[in-house]
């Protein structure tokens, strides 16, 4: 058995031990932990999948960005969690478990008869990859090949806010999320804040760079750069804005606005929607991704800060 | 048995964990959980397709990983979207649970009729 192979079983192991943890753990708090950890350790599993631009966005979104959403939430929901525990008795839980061992069961079953070598798009996305510009294959397939779809997402993003504010309380419409800012911050914090957030942000506007060639991307340093402002607004050494600002909303449109008009252009300059013209895809794509990262920071953020708190200011 | 094969049958078997979850425990935060546990299972699942993809010099077909990095973002947007409603619920009720009998009862008969 080779050392690689010993590392993936105990990974697996640990997987699952971890995901364990989050069903059967007995705190709501204590699960969450659990689940941020398990994310972070299901990006390893995605490395040995030599899928690293997927690894990247599991640590940065599928663990950071939705463990800190789901800590606060679990913060505020401790008190209120001892109400209803007894729900359903033994014997219908082992029926429930019976049918869920049944899944996953026949999911393993797929999973062990797939082919060695499966049906793949990997010489086509090959093959087209000089014509975008591009050096990274997974950039290519979000940005260019299959750029509706990412467009799409954006929009998808967009209506998750529009839903998150709409649960404000009437009085706090149009006020902003989240605490206000302190006037004496807490220290360590602060300190944290301050230290972290200038190279974090170096950080992502870094993999967002390098996304063109590399691993990263828009999403992947989208979601630091939410991280950072995250934590300077959980310092609160700043305040999250106004959900009625005019800027704030332009933000959140941003991307999905500059990236429908490339689109559009696309029909009469390249002969086709959300087709690049010869030679400017690369330009086009970097311009898009500028406006797409900065939309998906702001967008990150808002989701995490949650509905409207405090009471809009005139 | 190989690392994709594998990481197959964890991704399967975080489905079925996941599942029992979503159905067995009454806590809303805690079916959020279970539930992205289910999704990240599903997401595992295609990860080995797009390993077995592994052609033209690439280790790893790049449009299923592709729609996987889609799926996270947009997996996130659903958790944002289910955590607001779960504190909104605890604010206006301080439930954390559904009861599990809302959905049988007539209209105009509440929740808040026991």
């Amino acid at each position: 058995m080779s050392v690689l192979l010993a590392l993936d079983i105990g990974l697996a192991f640990l997987v699952f031990a971890v995901a364990a943890w989050t069903v059967f753990a007995p705190g709501g708090f204590a699960a969450t932990v659990g689940y941020v950890v398990y994310g972070l350790l299901l990006s390893l599993v995605w490395i040995r999948l030599f899928a690293v631009d997927v690894a990247l966005t599991e640590a940065a979104i599928g663990s950071g960005v939705t463990g800190v959403l789901l800590i606060g939430a679990a913060a505020r929901l401790r008190g209120a969690e001892a109400t209803a525990r007894e729900g359903l008795t033994g014997l219908t839980r082992l029926f429930i478990a019976g049918l869920c061992l049944l899944v996953a069961g026949a999911l393993a079953a797929v999973v062990l008869l797939l082919p060695d070598e499966g049906p793949t798009l990997a010489p086509q996305s090959m093959q087209s990859l000089p014509e975008t510009g591009l050096g990274n294959p997974v950039t290519a397939v979000l940005i260019a090949y299959r750029s509706f779809d990412t467009m799409l997402e954006k929009v998808v993003l967009v209506l998750a806010v529009v839903g998150v504010w709409s649960l404000a309380a009437d009085r706090f419409w149009g006020g902003g999320p989240g605490e206000a800012r302190a006037e004496r911050p807490e220290p360590t914090l602060a300190f944290f804040a301050q230290v972290l957030v200038p190279i974090g942000i170096l950080v992502g506007v870094h993999v967002f760079w390098v996304g063109a060639d590399e691993p990263g991307g828009a999403f992947q340093g989208g979601a630091i750069l939410a991280a950072m402002w995250i934590i300077v607004m959980m310092a609160r050494l700043t305040e999250a804005p106004q959900t009625s600002a005019f800027w704030l909303r332009a933000a959140l449109i941003a991307g999905p606005a500059v990236f429908l008009a490339v689109g559009v252009a696309g029909a009469a300059v390249a002969g086709g929607y959300f087709a690049y013209p010869p030679g400017l895809a690369k330009p086009l794509i970097l311009f898009i991704e500028t406006f797409m990262t900065f939309t998906i920071a702001v967008t990150l953020a808002m989701l995490v800060a949650g509905p409207p708190r405090r009471e809009p200011r005139r | 048995m190989t690392s994709a094969t594998l990481a197959g049958l964890v991704g399967a078997a975080l489905v079925g964990l996941g599942l029992y979850g979503v159905i067995a425990d009454p806590q809303l935060l805690r079916k959020i959980l279970a539930f992205n546990l289910i999704g990240s299972g599903v997401f595992l699942v295609f990860g080995i397709v797009a390993r077995k993809g592994a052609a033209a010099g690439l280790s790893a077909d790049p449009v299923p990983q592709a729609m996987v990095i889609t799926g996270i973002v947009v997996a996130f947007a659903a958790s944002a979207i289910a955590v607001a409603l779960t504190l909104r619920l605890s604010e206006e009720t301080g439930a954390t649970t559904l009861p599990p009998d809302a959905l049988a009862r007539p209209p105009g008969e509440g929740a808040d009729a026991e």
